[in-house]
């Protein structure tokens, strides 16, 4: 009995051991190199997978974020109406994977946001008006790819309290926070480390605030921390349909300390005229109530980004 | 250390700063076992009694090993989402959520301890007269400590490595180096916070096989 338990307890550390070398064998070999290696295959397209990718094909992608793929559902319908023949390849994981994908030329559109694209290209780069980013990006792009314009919707990093808390202490912008003792964020933790975290309240507008980590990126148990009192801020992201849900103000930032994350279109040389006109035409119609509107409809009804996307352009007689 | 990301977390680990502090290495490992602890002595207090109870008895043997084998497919961090969602955040939802990680190893862990005395050895210990008490506690329990204890060993290390996410509801411990290197694309941060989580797991396993074979009754 003895020796079998004991033979036993000497094969599970063995086996422990084991999957701590096998972990270290993996985190030797390049680990970056693997999230690359994802996302690619994942969604393709829904409607015309298979087909030859002809040189008048364009290639849509999308981010792995739901709202994200119904603005690419948007352009892609958009572009459909317009002749084009579209290939959807939703649901990219993130932009180090994404990116390369459109320099070399194998996705031709997709859906970004202002400030994280600059960050990409400028990790250093300051915030700024979604005027000066828009240009900025401009000249920090490689030459295949170009912005269209920029949409009024933006989907971006926000210090949100309750109505009640608006109320008791007359908020409006971040500004207001100034003084008010104990404050608390719930954020994921790189909150910590980002320009508009806490050290950018102290020093762009004197508020004093601690974060606490709530590492769902603003979802529900953020959005709950907020409204249970456990926190009298939150970071939720603008388009967000809890902000409406739960009654939230959003506060305002008069000195562009968070960076805007207007939504912009990504695309390369493949886009022509008649297809950035198409494109342009969707950002003109897309306002920050729009985006909220549809990411609600995906949120709330659980309906699917083409059945939004079709509703949506027929509200604004867009096909 | 020529820059490979183990390389970079050890450098990481090396800064004398990161030493010191409420978000240093020794406040961050003690929360982290202390969050552990107290996992493991809940469940403790629930899952030994009851599957010493079975493993004496014999019966609801079926219902505990079905709802153990259950739990154990239960995925933490949905979990630990879940019952943030019910009471909040802070230590109670992760707490909850630890425990019903631990709960299957240390249920079979004791039921198996108590089974694995030989029943001829039982029946004798009751032809001596001992009652149902002192048969558990004087034969079954010391003949079978060893698998008890190997119950408690499984649960600490599954623990241990899992108590990361306490941090995801606003906690401290380990976990936050994780996130935060993650969120942050610190890498060096969050391979150090795992190798650091990867020694705990490994000095309380080996702690813990120690006390398993101290605890092996002579003679059998």
């Amino acid at each position: 009995m003895t020796i079998r338990s004991t033979r036993r307890s000497l094969l599970a550390a063995g086996g422990t051991a084991g999957v701590v070398l096998g972990a270290a064998a993996c985190s030797s070999s390049d680990p970056f190199e693997e999230d690359t290696a994802q996302g690619g295959e994942e969604g393709t397209a829904p409607s015309d997978g298979g087909g030859a990718v002809g040189s008048s094909t364009l290639v849509i992608g999308s981010q792995a974020y739901y709202s994200n793929e119904i603005i690419a559902e948007l352009f892609a319908q958009v572009l459909e109406a317009e002749g084009f023949t579209v290939e959807r390849q939703f649901q990219i994981g993130q932009r180090e994977v994404y990116v390369p994908e459109l320099e070399n030329g194998s996705l031709d559109v997709l859906p970004e946001y202002l400030g994280n694209l600059l960050q990409h290209y400028e990790p250093d780069a300051p915030s700024a008006s979604p005027e000066e980013i828009h240009s900025a990006l401009g000249e920090a792009l490689p030459g295949a790819l170009r912005v269209l314009d920029f949409a009024e919707a933006s989907d971006q990093d926000s210090y949100t309290t309750t109505a009640a808390f608006a109320q008791e202490h007359s908020l409006t912008t971040i500004a207001d926070l100034a003084g008010i003792p104990d404050l608390r964020i719930a954020a994921n933790s790189e909150f910590e480390v980002r320009p508009y975290g806490p050290e950018g309240a102290k020093s762009i507008y004197g508020v004093d605030v601690t974060v606490v980590p709530v590492e769902d990126s603003g979802g529900p148990l953020t959005v709950q921390a907020l409204t249970d009192g456990d926190v009298q801020l939150a970071d939720i992201y603008t388009a967000d349909p809890a902000i409406a849900a739960n009654d939230l103000v959003v506060l305002e930032d008069p000195e562009s300390m968070i960076l805007p994350q207007n939504v912009v279109p990504l695309v390369t040389e493949k886009v022509d005229e008649t297809a950035a006109a198409a494109i342009e035409r969707v950002i003109e119609q897309l306002s920050a109530d729009d985006l909220v509107a549809i990411n609600q409809r995906s949120v709330e009804e659980q309906a699917n980004s083409a059945t939004i996307a079709t509703d949506w352009l027929g509200e604004k007689g867009l096909v | 250390m020529n820059g490979s990301p183990l390389g970079q977390a050890l450098e990481w680990m090396a800064d004398p700063a990161r030493w010191t502090g409420p978000s240093g290495i020794p406040a961050r490992m003690l929360e982290h076992l202390g969050y552990t602890a107290l996992g493991v002595l809940v469940a403790a207090l629930i899952a030994i009694p009851l599957g010493l109870l079975v493993g004496h008895t014999g019966r609801g043997k079926g219902i505990v090993v079905m709802a153990a084998g259950a739990a154990r497919a239960l995925p933490t961090l949905g979990l630990v989402t879940l019952f943030a969602l019910l009471m909040g955040i802070g230590l109670t939802a992760p707490l909850l959520a630890f425990v019903v990680l631990a709960v299957p190893s240390l249920l079979a862990g004791a039921y198996s301890a108590v089974e694995s005395a030989d029943p001829a050895t039982v029946d004798a210990a009751r032809a001596q007269g001992m009652t149902e008490m002192q048969i558990l506690t004087r034969v079954e329990i010391p003949l079978g400590l060893p698998l008890l204890i190997g119950g408690l060993r499984g649960a600490t290390v599954q623990v241990v490595a899992t108590v990361m996410l306490a941090a995801y509801v606003g906690n401290g411990g380990l976990g936050r180096y994780i996130f935060l290197g993650l969120g942050s694309q610190d890498y060096p941060q969050m391979i150090a916070g795992s190798v650091l989580v990867i020694a705990l797991a490994l000095v309380l396993d080996l702690l813990l096989l120690g006390v398993q074979r101290l605890t092996a009754p002579r003679g059998v």
